[in-house]
């Protein structure tokens, strides 16, 4: 694009050309009335397949959507300045909406087609918002992104109810034996809310005006030729098998003929050229749901003919809007003036497009509005395919007159507007047409002059689809042709000329009118007023809920624990069931309990931090000793190891907190905190108590050992279920400890993921503060390397000299208690808070750079290997056909060791170590080796004012 | 199941004890009330285990006098990530003190707002954005 600048447009439009190429080519089988069909499975499990389909109907889509995108995107080529910001964004906006729309017009699967529908949605809305800038196109953006989103919702309820009544999202199949009854009819009009709204039917008219403050070229494609034509495209699909839905006929007709009324009536009185078009757009929509909603094969003949017709008249004369707009810099018809003159070639597209919107001989417009005033007229009769009362068939008639009046009057003060030269308006200055610019409206506009010769081919194409619907009078059946013979529709053809020439005639006084006679509301007033009080129901409701306080929130959890369980146990209790209590199965149990509970009571009163934080653990450390009298080892064994890393942890941190917290004064909402306190309390151990002597069921977990030594390998059933039975559980949870570890970083760091390590060889002036003994890098004959950076009174050889001589065997302890977790106490939890542990140690006895020595890697690097080692060998097993997270075991002779067992899940298990070990190493280089370097950091801050003031 | 009133009692305290801390304004106070009830939840599960009984190793007592592995392995889930949950509010109370020098939890700002508009029967600033000035930019027709 940067390259080829506006020229890349051309490239683009080989994408569109390639599918009029591909659509031309399978013409001969659509043609005989085949179907091509392509059918791809997505979700088996879900019945999900990406059918495609393309038969008589959607092959023409397929060609004016794929045909209609080459024009316009070569039209861009001319339409925009190399300069112009934002054609990177605009032309892949472009092209991708080219193939939603493609996909929406082959899709047979709802689902898919939902999808397709959804994404031009969102292209409309990024191309009309092409100018972020000016807030009238962010407004039009949101607009049409709402109402058509507002239908897409309606109609994803409706596809899901109508395939669920159908048993299959096949459009081809719901409509080959449609399923009926009142979920039906609720279903199809469901459908049919999105498909309104989606082509701007009444009361969602609104939209398509406003839209018009994209790009022409958007106008001309999304809002004339193609988008706008994807709800029409729904209703033709659905109308052979749906238009005896209730409702179906009365409803559509009338939106049809009120859509094609208004949007002319108010095209009328537009200033603004392209806003004129918009409402003829509008109103022309109006008029193609009547035409296809009706269900006789004369009437789905006429009306696919207007579609095509429409197709390439709407958008030759947007693409002569937007080259007025281009070379005379206005769109105001009270302004332009001698246009035509300038640029007679385009005034002649215009022209011949003009004349087939008002439905003049000999062009394609001609030809679809004959065959539709007979299709119209046969409504009149009684019997008529449609089913419709004649004075029903009368009133649509007069309507679509009264419409096809307006069009020839606002076709007019186009044409007029646009390019006559107007007395005492002062020539409008135009710039020199680049021919090629001019190219794609008069291609467009020969197409429809070369097709309103061509009825017979046309009709050709239509009648398969035509073929539906059934015939008022099948031993004559309806064709598309210029000479019908001197009959009614001719005369009608006529009559809305005269009229539409005398309304252009009188038009001032029109406008006049219209002023006078404006309706009270709108619907873009209504649009708004809704939006404006779901807008305050919302700053209502979020304001009432929100009340921004963290323990107003956290008291509405507990409440809702309480309610719910609560209310469970209670009723429960009345049924008066038999308790079964035992005081304890070991007295030391309430020994050891009495102590935790005394131990909480007063953390609960400690005003000092790290007082409050060792009664905490006081109770932790009770927690282990409950666990191995439980007769639980390896709880007991991890608990008193993430009791002890906490503590440290904790400390590290408190050193920069005050001792004591804050200061408030006591309120009397405290004792209601106390209150709910004590219910949540009781009402936990009520609930523990009647659930738990209620139980019947056996515990699923009973066959957890036998399990655990036939399928995975171990003796150790608690580390077995961590590793195997429960491995998804506990691979959800590392995943957790990650994402805690990574915030702990982001949150100390702030910038970085980490500080990176910094080695002892990078100490050479060690910012330990005063009184540093050595320089860096290690002493000869130190029993560890770095505590020499650390001040003399903060070091203790023992404890070095201590450290020295464990940290190798914790570290090996560490391992064992990994490889032998799986038969014995152990596991990868407790392995790993070991050899955190050990770096602990290491980092308490010789500070920060003693910590990089013993493990000189990020401890990001650790954790993220941890979790690959872990996902690695849950995948494995699949390489070998077995389940995801499946163990497998096999025995190795090892040389001195004998005959070892080796179990696939201690891959997992080594996962997991690496990630908690990582863990701790991230807790010790953040809380501990940041902290110290920003707490030196102040004092020297603190020390160098005195320094300036000694 | 015979239910185990020892540890249903440790648990209800534990849980009382924590969901008191946990409304506090404080984080630390919050923090503290979460270890607590971090612990008492733990004690929870294992009361719902059953009798006490040997350690579940197969092979080294007899399947039924073995203590329900289930809870235990969901307990040991359990301690890891509370301890994941206190390194994570250590370090948010820790950059509170950093930002305000203390490390009380501020009512939401933003939340604030909100109210303030809805005593103000206003409408939010998304929507303004979008459509204020609302009719000022409506297309000019003639006959007006």
């Amino acid at each position: 694009m940067r390259r080829l600048g506006r020229r890349a447009f051309l490239v683009l439009a080989l994408v569109p050309l390639a599918a009029v190429v591909w659509a031309v080519a399978q013409s001969a089988t659509v043609l005989d009335g085949g179907v091509v069909v392509q059918s791809t499975e997505w979700i088996p499990s879900l019945g999900f397949t990406l059918d495609l389909t393309l038969d008589a109907l959607r092959w023409l889509m397929v060609l004016v959507v794929a045909g209609v995108g080459v024009v316009v995107l070569a039209y861009c080529a001319w339409y925009f300045d190399d300069s112009g910001t934002g054609l990177v964004g605009f032309s892949s906006s472009f092209i991708a909406f080219v193939g939603a729309m493609l996909g929406l017009v082959v899709s047979d699967d709802l689902l898919l087609l939902f999808v397709f529908w959804e994404l031009t949605t969102i292209s409309s809305f990024l191309l009309i918002g092409f100018d972020p800038t000016n807030r009238a196109s962010r407004r039009a953006a949101v607009q049409a992104l709402m109402v058509t989103t507002f239908g897409g919702l309606a109609m994803l309820v409706g596809m899901l109810l109508l395939g669920a009544e159908a048993g299959t999202f096949s459009l081809a199949a719901i409509v080959a034996d449609p399923p009926s009854g009142t979920a039906t009819t609720i279903a199809v009009w469901l459908v049919l809310v999105g498909a309104l709204s989606k082509s701007a039917i009444v009361p969602f008219q609104f939209w398509l005006p406003g839209a018009m403050a994209a790009p022409t070229p958007v106008s001309a494609y999304l809002h004339a030729a193609s988008m706008v034509k994807a709800g029409l495209l729904l209703v033709a699909l659905l109308v052979p098998a749906f238009a005896d839905t209730p409702g179906w006929r009365p409803v559509l007709l009338t939106l049809g003929v009120v859509t094609m009324l208004w949007g002319g009536w108010r095209a009328l009185r537009q200033i603004d050229i392209k806003l004129l078009l918009a409402h003829g757009t509008v109103s022309q929509l109006g008029f193609l749901l009547v035409m296809l909603s009706i269900g006789s094969r004369t009437a789905a003949l006429a009306g696919t003919a207007l579609v095509l017709a429409h197709a390439l008249f709407k958008s030759t004369l947007f693409l002569s809007v937007g080259i007025v707009d281009k070379l005379t810099g206005t769109r105001d018809l009270h302004v332009l003036s001698g246009v035509g003159r300038r640029v007679p070639a385009v005034a002649v597209a215009a022209g011949l497009a003009g004349a087939s919107m008002a439905g003049l001989p000999p062009l394609l417009g001609f030809l679809g509005k004959e065959t539709m005033w007979a299709g119209l007229l046969e409504l009149t009769e009684a019997d008529n395919p449609a089913g419709i009362a004649p004075w029903a068939g009368w009133l649509v008639v007069v309507g679509v007159l009264v419409g096809s009046c307006f069009t020839v009057a606002y076709t007019l003060r186009f044409l007029w507007g646009a390019f006559a030269t107007k007395p005492g308006v002062e020539p409008s200055d135009v710039k020199a047409l680049d021919v090629p610019f001019a190219a794609g409206p008069v291609l467009l506009s020969a197409l429809g002059l070369g097709l309103g010769f061509a009825g017979a081919a046309v009709t050709d194409a239509i009648t398969p689809y035509a073929d539906l619907f059934p015939d008022a009078d099948p031993e004559h059946p309806q064709y598309l042709a210029l000479w019908h013979g001197l009959e009614l529709p001719l005369l009608l053809s006529a009559a809305t000329v005269v009229v539409g020439l005398a309304l252009f005639a009188v038009r001032d006084v029109l406008c006049d009118l219209q002023h006078r006679v404006e309706l009270p509301i709108s619907g873009a007033q209504v649009y708004r007023w809704i939006l404006r009080d779901v807008d305050r129901l919302a700053v209502e409701v979020t304001g009432t809920v929100q009340r921004g306080s963290a323990s107003a929130y956290l008291a509405i959890i507990l409440v809702v624990v309480l309610a719910g369980p609560g209310t469970a146990m209670v009723l429960a209790l009345v049924d008066g069931p038999e308790l079964r209590v035992v005081a304890w199965d070991d007295v030391g149990q309430l020994v050891v309990g009495l102590v935790m509970i005394a131990a909480a009571v007063f953390t609960v009163r400690s005003r000092r931090r790290l007082r409050a934080f060792i009664l905490a653990g006081v109770t932790g450390y009770g927690c282990a000793l409950l666990f191995v009298l439980h007769g639980a080892p390896d709880i007991a064994l991890t608990q008193i190891l993430v009791e002890t890393v906490t503590l440290v942890v904790v400390v590290l941190v408190l050193r920069r907190l005050p001792d004591y917290f804050t200061d408030r004064p006591l309120r009397p909402v405290r004792y209601l905190r106390m209150a709910l306190a004590a219910v949540i309390g009781a009402g936990v151990a009520g609930i523990l108590v009647v659930a738990g002597s209620s139980r019947t069921a056996e515990s699923i977990s009973t066959r957890f050992a036998q399990a655990a030594y036939d399928f995975g390998y171990g003796k150790n059933v608690v580390n077995v279920t961590l590793v195997d039975i429960r491995a998804w559980d506990t691979f959800g949870e590392i995943s957790v400890l990650v994402v805690a570890a990574t915030g702990v970083a982001s949150l100390v760091f702030l910038d970085t993921r980490s500080g990176g390590v910094r080695r002892l060889a990078e100490a050479a002036h060690p910012d330990a503060g005063a009184g540093t003994a050595t320089s860096g890098g290690q002493p000869r004959g130190a029993w560890l390397p770095a505590p020499g950076t650390l001040s003399p009174d903060r070091r203790s050889v023992v404890f070095e000299v201590v450290t020295r001589l464990i940290f190798h065997s914790i570290i090996v302890f560490s391992v064992y208690l990994l490889i032998a977790g799986h038969n014995l106490p152990g596991g990868g939890f407790a392995a790993g808070m070991v050899a955190g542990l050990a770096l602990m140690v290491r980092y308490l006895a010789g500070g920060r750079y003693e910590l990089a020595e013993a493990l000189p890697v990020d401890a990001g690097v650790v954790i993220g290997t941890g979790l690959f080692v872990a996902a690695l060998s849950g995948l494995g097993p699949i390489a070998f056909g077995g389940e995801v997270l499946q163990t497998a075991d096999v025995y190795v002779d090892v040389p001195l060791l004998g005959e070892l067992h080796l179990v696939s899940s201690v891959g997992f298990d080594i996962g997991v170590y690496l990630v908690v070990t990582g863990l701790v190493l991230d807790l010790l280089r953040t809380f501990g080796a940041r902290l110290d370097r920003q707490i030196l950091a102040e004092q020297k801050d603190d020390q160098h004012p005195q320094e300036v003031n000694g | 199941m015979d239910v185990n009133l020892t540890l249903v009692l440790v648990a209800g305290a534990l849980i009382g004890c924590g969901a008191y801390l946990l409304l506090e304004r404080s984080l630390t106070r919050v923090l503290v009330g979460l270890v607590l009830l971090g612990n008492g939840v733990n004690v929870a599960i294992l009361s719902t285990s059953g009798p006490a009984g040997e350690a579940p190793f197969y092979g080294t007592a007899d399947i039924d006098d073995m203590s329900d592995p289930l809870p235990q392995a969901m307990i040991l889930t359990a301690i890891v990530i509370t301890l994941g949950t206190v390194a994570f509010l250590l370090a948010m109370a820790h950059r509170s003190w950093q930002l305000t020098g203390h490390d009380d939890v501020q009512d939401d700002t933003e939340d604030t707002r909100i109210r303030r508009l809805a005593v103000d029967d206003a409408t939010s600033d998304s929507f303004g954005m979008t459509t204020r000035g609302e009719d000022d930019d409506d297309p000019e027709e003639d006959g007006q």
